[in-house]
């Protein structure tokens, strides 16, 4: 096997976070747009987190893009708005409510607004001409991402080619492109649930406070949770109860169901991740119960 | 970081031998693998059979693959199923691309590129050797080495991948026949030999019925070796044997008045990931290709100033003196310091549809410099499944061959015998951007000792 190592070998935690470093800054060298995806959810939390000890002491280079739905959860849309004064970036909002509002969209029958995501997404990379969008999406996640590079060419419409993907080889990430191309980069792609969990606790960042346990009138629809909302109203004969509750993903209010939990500290949180039996897109997106290929067919449109 | 990996792994206190806590808990490890195997030997079985008994598979996703299988008029639910991504790979029944999983027990997390085993795909086997600590082939015990397996074991051998596990498969359809499975062995053991290939472990499994995947098998008493999750369970990354360390430098940090603390505004720092090695506040440096001699004046990360920093690890160096060291430097240990080169001789697997001529204008990519190239010279191509060299004036798709290439500025390049970052490279096309080879500098021999190619061959 190998020789005697003079050192202990990096923890695995030690060894992502270097990873997606490595990535963040070689995007950073190689492109002249580059823009992080930001919801507030757990995942892009943690990529800001990592390009914040990546360009230490100066600030993070680019800005923050948040696809709104017009669905948030408000305790999401205060958090982002209090971490993005903090770190002194600039945020640009694409809102799917203009869409609505002027035609461009409309509404879906089953209300969710996830699906509509993809065209104001790409309008805002193609007006702000960003060459590289950062992305909190982990291979682990889905089955169509398992399949995904870390840096992943979309072309000049956006799409995914799954099909004709470079070959990513040792380190050595390629982002060129053409004119109007843009890569999609995930240097979250090699962790999984519980990693970013650990990272979370061993690092003490702070999360939206909708990840903990609290209590919260829900109702069942398809299996899930869904909360009392403005957007999720209960139908006829759907029970409405308070009960206590988290999130173990934050998406469009209208299609992230809540589970039942007690926990209420990044430690029981974690403890609750390592020994649940269901994936977390299993407990919680109706999107993608959709069809066996939902992810699939999002991302070929341009889905992040 | 090392308080955060007490959790257990998903499902692991499931299993005894996974939680056999020592007295002081390591922390948990990251190793990567890739598994590569020829058609219908059993692959996504056995990558799905791991991911099960392992417990990494949740329930959602267990009765999803329970629903199609039964959709599909299966008596038994098919776990291959569980790896099979893409909708044409489900429609067509195989896999068309690299799939990454992941796994953990209580001493490894583990990342597992799954490559395809059809001929057309080498470059995905290529691609997952490329990163691999550990390559698992797959032999179906009845058919013992194929061509495709020699070309995984040269793939392996070429890519430089540590350490290698084969897998003789679907024991149970010989019988569970010790001869049958010390012939096969045997006969990957020669293989192996001749492509100087050093580290290499077999073991009996039934992949359908878990012989040997996780837990050890009842029905081959014969057999006294660990399972395969023992076996890895045990190794660790890799890690390249230099003396010193090399340190590829990304970007310089000036933050100068967008420092968040006004106390960083003089703050002059070079990014980076170590790439080998370690390095220590104080050791003798110096930056390439300017040639500058230096001292680590400091070792940050993110405002926390470390003594050392390992491979793997992204941090930014201070020196101690003002030197300029832009992206596309290295720092390295002063000791063992590459030297700059302007032209490489090295062996390429080529990845693209369009093919290599001599004259094409390229990128290439080493460490954190792009330069741009000429191929120079093509100087043949290497039969796989012979392992012999055959003259070239071109390289194909999925072909393996040795150029030389002439560059418009210097790289820090070593031979990839001894280091893999130092040697490796891709070539890119500087139109279209696609990536076109996978780039391996030429030592003193690219297949170590006990590989003889002709004598124009030897490398």
């Amino acid at each position: 096997m190998n020789a005697p190592l003079s050192a202990p070998p990096l923890s695995h935690l030690g060894a992502l976070e270097g990873e997606a470093i490595h990535i963040i800054r070689e995007a950073v060298g190689e492109l002249e747009r580059p823009v992080l995806l930001f919801s507030g959810g757990k995942d892009s939390v943690v990529m800001l987190h990592l390009a914040s000890k990546a360009f230490w002491p100066g600030k993070v280079p680019f800005p923050l893009l948040h696809v709104d739905t017009g669905h948030n959860f408000p305790e999401v849309l205060a958090y982002r708005d209090a971490v993005v004064a903090k770190l002194g970036l600039r945020l640009v909002v694409a809102r799917v409510q203009d869409y609505i509002d002027d035609g461009r969209l409309q509404e879906r029958p089953d209300g969710t607004r996830n699906p509509l995501q993809t065209q104001p997404l790409l309008d805002a990379i193609a007006e702000n001409r960003f060459d590289a969008v950062f992305g909190g999406g982990r291979r682990d996640e889905e089955k169509a991402r398992a399949k995904e590079r870390v840096v992943s060419l979309r072309d000049e419409f956006g799409q995914w080619d799954p099909r004709n993907q470079r070959p990513e080889l040792w380190n050595l990430y390629n982002p060129r492109h053409r004119a109007g191309e843009h890569v999609r980069i995930f240097p979250l792609s090699n962790w999984t649930e519980l990693d970013v969990w650990q990272y979370i606790a061993s690092e003490h960042i702070e999360l939206p406070s909708l990840y903990f346990a609290h209590d919260r009138e829900v109702f069942e629809r398809n299996g899930m949770l869904l909360p009392v909302s403005p957007v999720t109203a209960p139908r006829a004969g759907e029970q409405v109860s308070v009960r206590r509750v988290r999130y173990r993903t934050i998406g469009d209010m209208s299609c992230t169901g809540a589970v039942e939990s007690e926990a209420s500290t990044i430690d029981e949180v974690l403890v609750e991740v390592a020994t649940t039996r269901i994936t977390e897109r299993g407990a919680t997106r109706a999107d993608d119960k959709l069809s066996e290929a939902a992810m699939e067919d999002r991302k070929k449109e341009g889905y992040f | 970081m090392s308080t955060t990996t007490t959790a257990p792994a998903p499902g692991a206190s499931e299993h005894d031998h996974l939680t056999a806590t020592s007295p002081a808990p390591q922390p948990r490890v990251l190793l990567r693998l890739a598994t590569a195997g020829s058609v219908d030997d059993g692959k996504s079985t056995l990558v799905g059979r791991l991911l099960h008994d392992s417990k990494s598979i949740l329930a959602d996703q267990l009765a999803d693959v329970a629903r199609v299988s039964e959709a599909r008029g299966l008596e038994h639910v098919d776990l291959a199923l569980l790896t099979d991504g893409l909708r044409a790979e489900r429609e067509q029944g195989i896999t068309i691309d690299v799939a990454y999983r992941y796994f953990a027990t209580a001493k490894r997390s583990y990342i597992l590129a799954d490559c395809p085993g059809h001929v057309q795909y080498t470059r995905n086997t290529v691609t997952g050797s490329s990163t691999a600590d550990v390559l698992v082939l797959l032999i179906d015990a009845r058919h013992g080495v194929l061509e495709q397996t020699r070309r995984h074991l040269a793939v392996a051998a070429l890519l430089r991948v540590p350490q290698v596990v084969v897998a003789v498969n679907k024991i149970d359809l010989v019988g569970y026949d010790r001869t049958v499975y010390e012939k096969v062995a045997a006969e990957v053991r020669a293989v192996s030999a001749g492509l100087g290939i050093e580290d290499i472990t077999t073991i009996p499994t039934a992949a359908l019925t878990g012989d040997n995947i996780v837990h050890t098998s009842d029905t081959m008493s014969w057999y006294h070796g660990p399972s395969l999750l023992q076996l890895l369970d045990g190794m660790l990354p890799s890690t390249d044997p230099v003396e010193g360390f090399r340190f590829p430098v990304q970007l310089v940090l000036r933050p100068q008045s967008s420092a968040l603390d006004p106390r960083q505004i003089e703050y002059r720092g070079y990014a980076g990931q170590l790439t080998a090695g370690q390095v220590h506040v104080g050791d003798e440096v110096v930056v390439l290709p300017s040639g500058l001699s230096s001292r680590i004046a400091g070792i940050d990360l993110a405002g926390r100033q470390l003594d050392s920093a390992v491979a793997g690890q992204s941090v930014a160096l201070r020196l101690t003196d003002d030197i300029d060291a832009p992206r596309g430097s290295l720092i390295s240990s002063a000791a063992d310091a590459p030297r700059p080169v302007t032209t490489l001789d090295a062996m390429v697997c080529w990845v693209a549809e369009q093919p290599l001529q001599v004259g094409s204008r390229v990128l290439l990519k080493h460490g954190s410099t792009t330069v741009k190239a000429v191929v120079d010279q093509i100087k043949g191509r290497l039969d796989l499944a012979t392992m012999s060299p055959a003259p070239a004036q071109a390289l194909a798709l999925n072909d393996i061959g040795r150029i030389s290439v002439r560059l418009a500025g210097p790289v820090m390049a070593e031979s990839y015998l001894e280091t893999r970052h130092g040697g490796a490279f891709v070539l890119v096309d500087p139109q279209s951007g696609w990536t076109l080879a996978a780039g391996m500098v030429r030592g003193h021999e690219a297949f170590g000792d006990s590989f003889t190619p002709p004598d124009d061959w030897q490398i």
